[in-house]
């Protein structure tokens, strides 16, 4: 029997596009920790989003069951892929849509090209998108003589001040007010030489510019937060409207959505649309909400595409211990609760996602080998507010774990020299896999005080691991006698042997 | 009851007072404890780190220690060694394929209680002055470990233990749920970023102007300790058994125990 190629790729298919680190973390964030107008800006305002979530959530008394809810809706969706996309792809072509299946950012890239290309424009508006940040279409489109224009705020500064975003939801988290307004006189044309820093005069002054884009473009891009499979609806959430501008004004709308957004029914927005607005900017309900099913007649867009993109999300979902990562709704609360990323930003990430949910979605979507994402899941202190707040509780410290252990297994027998961590690992296991060598080490501890100054402290330890640790923290001189010999002596021997104690001896085999 | 103490590794190397504190408590409410020999560390450091592999021979050691019928229930004064015996131990030997081994690191996992888990859930201490005679007069601020807090799900069980010491003045320490940056190995690999979130840890503390930072979980205590002694801050640390062992019969001794107070702000 001859091969017959039938256009099927070997799994895993990995991601291409915004989804690397390009310096492992703790490079990036020792640039980025170095910023204190950065901090300050995270600090304030990742506390004050925090705050307002707690809040909001706390009014709900089903919160944990509406969690379970959205963590259960996921699973049954991700369990069901397949034969859920086809269901919507039926749908929503019956109701006068068309449907593109992209396996990577190039080809959707190149099918949103040329789907511009048809309606004979070089000018496109913008819906706040992930997706197409996460294929890097803008830059794609530049390249190519396709100008588009980003309508949702945040993401204006964000492109105004030729940057990149450092957060899901509020991508210019990292600019304050008067960083804006900087930006705004550099690069907006007409803008009134007086322009504040008050948010007011900052919206009118964007408002004011983006307006005539709105109703001179003849195409807008959006990504989506649902898509419904039982109908073929797509839906948006968003806060300013602008989206609602894109969705409706332009002839031709093309949408771009990762194949993980599926919900079986409009039923389950009920789940969904309490989550949603409640972890991500803290709002009881989104100022606007909008579901659009294909064509009609007298209103709306007459041309409307959905770009279907994999990118690695199908690698993912073939990760048993990770695939629950898909189940993310872009929310960025475990942004906004996680430590590590209130110190160092988003950009320390790389990819388009960043903090706890990007620090395994990245690698789950890209392999755990490409570029300098296995430093990701070690970005972590794993202290578990990111699962706590997740609206769909996906165990994030749980996958920081197993990825370690795959980037841990992809470089066994890859190095010719042990690291310092594999040393170390490899030393502490003969101690720690028997109470008996444990012990045996444990006499050596009066020589640690050696090691100790006349303050009784450890001050400085070498290695680039060790030596990180005491770059900043002391380590007590260690005591003279450990728990275990103590007990023994007190315990065991015949001077001190207390009845009904002593049965406890010589129990190791 | 017959109680197994799990000293935990870093307990039993570095911090003994610790453990003997967690004896003296268990004793004087007229339990027996004892120190199954063979055990040495829970192996989180192996996990956390990805190192499954070389994690499953101390995963193994654990449980093949605390695999006895011999005592009713375990303790460990550390609740992310508990987390760990709980949650991580099964996982280890499920991705070993050992269902063997799974089963009975979950059934040692249901029998490990972290020492105010105990206290409060089994033991039924509800004012540790007049059940336990502990007695600490001085200036004490508490932080709750992340694992207690999220994946013990300690509640409030540490700190009202703490406010029924007689005569502790208990401080609240701002933004005690966030973490102190030490993650394990997290500290070494990421160590500038670690700094930074302990540098907020250490200010807090400080800003409470209590003498001692206390709570749960010797790692942690270790990293804030080394933290505060760094900064020249004149605060130190304190596991909370040692807090509840203290009374005015017996009180805390810096001088004689082996708290990380004694060995770090001194």
């Amino acid at each position: 029997m001859s091969q017959v190629f039938i256009g099927m790729p070997s799994l895993p298919a990995y991601g291409q596009g915004n989804l690397f680190a390009t310096e492992s973390f703790p490079d990036a964030a020792h640039h980025e920790l170095r910023d204190d107008q950065l901090r300050k800006n995270l600090r304030h305002a990742t506390t004050s989003i925090r705050e307002k979530r707690a809040h909001v959530v706390g009014e709900l008394p089903d919160w944990e069951d509406l969690r379970d809810s959205g963590s259960a809706i996921k699973e049954a969706v991700m369990a069901d892929l397949p034969a859920m996309l086809e269901q919507f792809e039926a749908n929503f072509t019956a109701r006068g849509g068309t449907i593109h299946w992209a396996r990577d950012a190039e080809e959707a890239n190149r099918i949103v090209e040329g789907l511009i290309r048809e309606q004979d424009t070089d000018e496109v508006v913008k819906v706040k998108s992930m997706a197409t940040q996460e294929i890097g279409l803008n830059e794609y489109l530049d390249e190519h003589g396709i100008k588009a224009f980003e309508t949702d705020l945040a993401e204006l500064i964000v492109q105004l001040g030729h940057d990149k975003p450092s957060h899901i939801l509020v991508p210019a988290i990292h600019k304050n007010r008067s960083q804006i307004r900087d930006i705004f006189l550099k690069e907006m044309k007409d803008v009134d030489p007086n322009l504040s820093n008050d948010p007011r005069e900052l919206a009118m002054a964007a408002r004011a510019h983006l307006r005539r884009k709105f109703l001179s473009a003849k195409v807008a891009i959006s990504g989506a937060n649902f898509a419904l499979a039982d109908t073929g609806t797509l839906g948006v959430v968003e806060s300013e409207g602008n989206g609602r501008m894109c969705l409706t004004l332009p002839e031709t709308l093309i949408t771009v959505m990762g194949i993980e957004k599926l919900l079986p029914h409009a039923d389950d927005l009920e789940v969904f649309m309490q989550l949603l607005p409640r972890s991500s900017t803290g709002e009881r309900m989104n100022p606007y909400t909008s579901f659009w099913t294909g064509e009609s007649h007298d209103d709306g867009p007459k041309n409307v595409h959905l770009v279907m993109l994999d990118n690695g999300r199908t690698a993912a979902l073939a990760d048993t211990y990770g695939r629950s990562a898909l189940h993310c709704i872009r929310c960025s609360a475990c942004m906004n609760v996680c430590p590590v990323y209130e110190r160092t930003g988003g950009h320390a990430y790389g990819s388009t996602y960043p903090g706890p949910i990007g620090a395994i979605l990245s690698p789950l979507m890209t392999g755990i080998k490409a570029e300098e994402n296995n430093s990701l899941p070690y970005a972590s202190s794993l202290c578990g507010a990111c699962y706590d707040v997740c609206p769909v509780k996906i165990n994030i410290p749980e996958i920081l774990v197993h990825l370690r252990g795959e980037d841990v297994d992809s470089r066994r027998g890859q190095r010719r020299v042990p690291s310092e961590m594999d040393l170390m690992m490899k030393g502490v296991q003969w101690a720690f896999s028997s109470g008996a060598r444990l012990g045996l080490l444990e006499k050596a501890l009066p020589l640690g005080k050696l090691a100790a100054g006349r303050d009784k402290k450890i001050k400085r330890l070498p290695g680039h691991l060790a030596g990180g640790w005491t770059s900043s923290r002391d380590i007590p001189a260690p005591p003279s006698q450990s728990f275990r010999d103590w007990w023994v002596k007190e315990h065991e021997s015949p001077a001190a042997g207390t009845p009904g104690r002593t049965d406890t001896t010589g129990q190791e085999k | 009851m017959k109680i197994a103490l799990f000293a935990t590794c870093i307990v039993d190397g570095m911090y003994p007072s610790t453990a003997r504190a967690t004896v003296a408590i268990l004793e004087r409410l007229g339990h027996e404890v004892v120190f199954p020999p063979g055990q040495a560390c829970c192996g989180q450091m192996h996990i956390n780190s990805g190192y499954f592999k070389e994690a499953l021979p101390v995963v193994a050691n654990h449980i093949k220690a605390f695999d006895t019928t011999d005592y009713d229930v375990a303790v460990a004064p550390s609740a992310s060694c508990v987390a760990s015996v709980k949650h991580q131990q099964p996982m280890i030997a499920e991705r070993a394929g050992d269902t063997g081994l799974k089963q009975r690191a979950e059934d040692v996992g249901a029998r490990t209680y972290e020492l105010s888990q105990l206290l409060v859930d089994v033991l039924g201490i509800t004012d540790a002055a007049a059940q336990l005679g502990s007695w600490f007069p001085t200036s004490v601020t508490y932080h709750p470990s992340c694992h207690g807090m999220r994946l013990l799900h300690l509640g409030d069980r540490q700190l009202d233990l703490l406010r029924t010491v007689e005569g502790i003045q208990l401080t609240d320490l701002p933004s005690a749920d966030q973490c102190c940056g030490f993650g394990g190995t997290f500290s070494m690999k990421n160590a500038e970023v670690s700094s930074a979130m302990l540098e907020d840890k250490a200010a807090n503390v400080t800003s409470t102007g209590a003498s001692l930072c206390t709570g749960g979980d010797a790692s942690c205590l270790l990293h804030i300790g080394g933290g505060l002694s760094r900064t020249g801050a004149a605060a130190g640390t304190l596991h909370l058994a040692e807090i509840l062992a203290s009374t005015r019969e017996h009180p805390y001794d810096a001088g004689t125990s082996f708290g990380a107070k004694a060995e770090v702000a001194r």
